[in-house]
């Protein structure tokens, strides 16, 4: 009998990773819990153990091979007393199969529409585009901001000696020493209370949360502390910080560490809210939000981390924070959403074409403040409005938004707004309950629809 | 330390100055000129203003919602103060934020806040910030028994002395957390202890006196600003008042009360110490009475006779715009 060794996930949300290093030869006797193999993706690195005892039959992939797929076959273990020769690589496994197409997809039509944006600044002719993923995009705004300003600083678990929880903060240790990268105990009301002190005192914190659960340990602080200052002391005390992190769904992680702050957030005045989609907005906003003298909530996705994007090459691209951006410009039906949630417009955009339903496709970027402006004017020339996220329906973003589309456009409606959310329950954990509590793109497609009469 | 004969004056001088100041507070309270939450300070003066004296210029304070005396300890005008607690344009916060919230850039005031035990992280934060530059500056984060049962007052201990930064902590025990004793609230009732475990040295101090205020403050203040980290200082004081306007004060029996003023009262001390040593006349103290009682009365007629804020004040201060 043989045995598989499968390529193995490092966390909810990986897909492929790279085998970095095979530790075994083909012939190699290995006993359950010998390392065999190093692989990495581009957050963490792990050590493979062989989970049988037996004889290394074969080897199915090379040492540095990038984007192995999660579940492929990489080796092929004999039992005792099999010959080696016996031992057939099978073909990849169904499951990894069948997962290649589908963000190839994604991706494609995220870079079919990039669209030309009034508000954004124009580049410099000539500008080159990098392809980056969310994660550097992030990292690169933190670092070009802090060689900028030495008031900048990073804190928070994780970020220095191991990198960064999710790996947004690789290098900024090696570059710019423990001074100003510090790594926090588990403290969040703690450090998030620490750095709000250091900003009124001048410094600019960029505090990161590993996620944005666990700010909600923070956010006495983040509220009472940074958002009302201001207000309470006549316009005498600025909070200049950026609270950063990971927002929304993960994957199978179930119901504490699976939520969508947007809402909290975007409730409370004396914030600003960024919840950027793309990795050019990521970096341009986060540059605009470290140099913003407000306090300001920067909304990551950690499924997002991986997404790559074209980005300008260019030191100083920052962007207007409070702007919406037209991702695609259509006729029939407004579709607006942020982070996360486009990746469910985007792909249902593509069915919806096939219908001949023209979508405007509206990527919110900023929370607070909202950029009603942007929504209205699409919603009087399309009449019809859906909103997709990955928030809970009541008091969410697409609740707010239908509130002022109502006042504000109401005789441009030709049909009810719908809204595409995270179903009104506590995420669950196993895989099939998980999925029906996400928003889907065959629900943005049934909204949709619906508000066409079609 | 010797206290001299200049510093007993100070010290008399600014004590009294809180304790008529929220005198008068309390009886514009009762006229209805003062509104919502108001947290007298009488009774403990000798705690901010000994520890002011240990202070140097530019070092920072920062304090809970009990915070009319350190704002007039740390140099701010007694008007605006008074101002903004009849919520008036010419409040230090433009009526915008009250008795609990206050600031003064100026004078290094950092607040003034509300939330129980939230100025110690803040004020970590600010020492945070004096290490980072590389000054020695110290910063002084008071809060109340109460705030020291609160957990992110042990995350702050921690992180402090994890990054030897300069902060002393200075708890006002004045023995009630609104209406809950210490013993009531606290498993281990000597507040200066609960550093043990961050190994923060702590003492505790008599808080009604304000020489024995000054030189803890001293030996606090000196340690932190050598770099050598976070320091403790547990401040025996009373408060004569209910916790706000709005307590009686039932919890505690009336003798109590009236034994702590006659026996340990913080600006009687300095009276009697300086007719004693024969450093001022009966007469140069009415002097000084007569002087502080002009200040006050003068906070009081420009807190009522400042405007309230422009209706326009609803809606400005609450973001920046960005810097140019």
């Amino acid at each position: 009998m043989t045995i598989e060794v499968l390529m193995p996930a490092l966390s909810p949300t990986m897909e492929e990773g790279t085998l970095a290093k095979w530790h075994v030869k083909v012939g190699d006797e290995v006993k359950s819990g010998d390392v065999i193999a190093e692989i990495e993706t581009d957050k963490a690195t792990m050590e493979v153990e062989a989970a049988d005892d037996g004889k290394v039959a074969k080897l199915l992939v090379e040492e540095g091979t990038e984007n192995v797929k999660v579940n492929q076959v990489i080796a092929i273990l004999a039992d005792d007393g099999e010959s080696i020769q016996d031992t057939e690589a099978p073909k990849e496994t169904k499951a990894a199969a069948k997962k290649k197409a589908a963000p190839a997809k994604e991706e494609k039509a995220a870079r079919a529409a990039k669209v030309d944006v009034k508000s954004d600044p124009e580049l410099p002719a000539g500008t080159e585009f990098v392809t980056q993923t969310v994660r550097e995009a992030l990292r690169d705004a933190m670092a070009e901001e802090m060689r900028r300003d030495e008031s900048v600083f990073v804190m928070g678990e994780e970020v220095a000696q191991y990198q960064g929880a999710y790996k947004v903060t690789q290098g900024l240790l090696d570059e710019f020493g423990g001074k100003r990268v510090v790594d926090t105990p588990i403290t969040e009301h703690g450090f998030a209370g620490l750095g709000v002190g250091a900003a009124m005192a001048g410094l600019r914190p960029i505090v990161e949360f590993m996620t944005f659960n666990f700010a909600m340990q923070a956010i006495d602080q983040i509220i009472n502390s940074a958002a009302k200052t201001r207000y309470m002391s006549g316009g005498q005390m600025s909070c200049p910080i950026v609270f950063r992190g990971p927002n929304g769904p993960a994957a199978r992680v179930a119901a504490q560490h699976s939520q969508d702050y947007s809402s909290w957030y975007a409730h409370v005045p004396g914030l600003i809210v960024i919840a950027p989609y793309s990795a050019a907005d990521a970096k341009g906003l986060l540059k605009a939000a470290i140099r913003d003298p407000n306090p300001v909530i920067f909304l990551e996705n950690e499924v997002l981390y991986g997404k790559s994007f074209e980005v300008p090459k260019h030191d100083d691209f920052v962007l207007p924070i409070g702007k919406a951006k037209v991702m695609k410009e259509g006729r029939d039906v407004t579709l607006v959403s942020h982070s996360h949630g486009l990746t469910y417009c985007l792909e249902a955009m593509a069915k919806l074409e096939e219908e001949g339903i023209d979508v405007e496709l509206i990527d919110l970027r900023t929370l607070r403040p909202l950029d009603m402006d942007t929504v209205i004017a699409s919603v009087k020339k399309t009449n019809r409005l859906v909103t997709v996220e990955e928030t809970w329906p009541v008091c969410g973003i697409g609740a707010e938004i239908a509130a002022s589309v109502q006042e504000k456009a109401f005789d441009w409606l030709d049909a009810p707004i719908l809204r595409v959310t995270q179903k009104d329950v506590p995420m669950p954990y196993a895989a099939n309950l998980e999925k029906l509590a996400l928003p889907s793109a065959a629900e943005v497609v049934e909204a949709v629809k619906a508000v066409c009469y079609r | 330390m010797p206290f001299t004969k200049e510093e007993d004056i100070k010290a008399y001088r600014d004590m009294l100055l809180i304790r008529r100041f929220e005198e008068k507070a309390g009886q514009m309270y009762g006229m209805g000129l003062i509104g919502g939450f108001c947290h007298l300070y009488i009774g403990q003066e000798a705690v901010v203003v000994g520890m002011q004296m240990a202070i140097e210029e530019g070092d920072q304070v920062i304090t809970g919602y009990r915070d009319h005396g350190h704002m007039l300890a740390c140099g701010m005008d007694p008007k605006g103060v008074m101002a903004e607690l009849t919520g008036r344009e010419g409040g230090y916060s433009r009526g915008k934020g009250g008795s609990m919230h206050m600031f003064s850039r100026e004078r290094n005031f950092f607040g003034g806040h509300g939330i129980v035990g939230a100025q110690v992280p803040l004020g970590t934060g600010l020492a945070f910030a004096n290490r980072y530059r590389g000054n020695d500056r110290v910063c002084l984060a008071y809060f109340g028994d109460g705030a020291a049962n609160q957990g992110q007052v042990y995350e702050s201990f921690n992180m402090a002395e994890l990054w030897q930064l300069p902060v002393v902590y200075v708890i006002e025990n004045n023995q009630y957390a609104m209406g809950t004793s210490v013993a009531r609230a606290s498993a281990q009732t000597n507040l200066s202890k609960r550093g043990v475990s961050f190994n923060i040295p702590g003492e505790q101090v008599d808080g009604m006196d304000v020489r024995a205020v000054r030189d803890a403050g001293a030996r606090a203040v000196a340690f932190c600003r050598s770099g050598k980290g976070p320091y403790i200082l547990e401040m025996m004081t009373y408060r004569y008042r209910g916790h706000s306007m709005s307590d009686p004060a039932k919890y505690r029996a009336k003798e109590e009360v009236n034994k702590m003023r006659a026996e340990h009262d913080p600006i009687e001390q300095v009276r009697v110490r300086l007719l004693d040593t024969k450093a001022l006349t009966e007469d140069d103290l009415k002097e000084i009475d007569k002087e502080i009682k002009a200040i006050v009365n003068e906070s009081a007629e420009f807190a009522q006779s400042s405007p309230e804020p422009d209706p326009s004040e609803l809606w400005t201060d609450v973001l920046a715009d960005l810097e140019a």
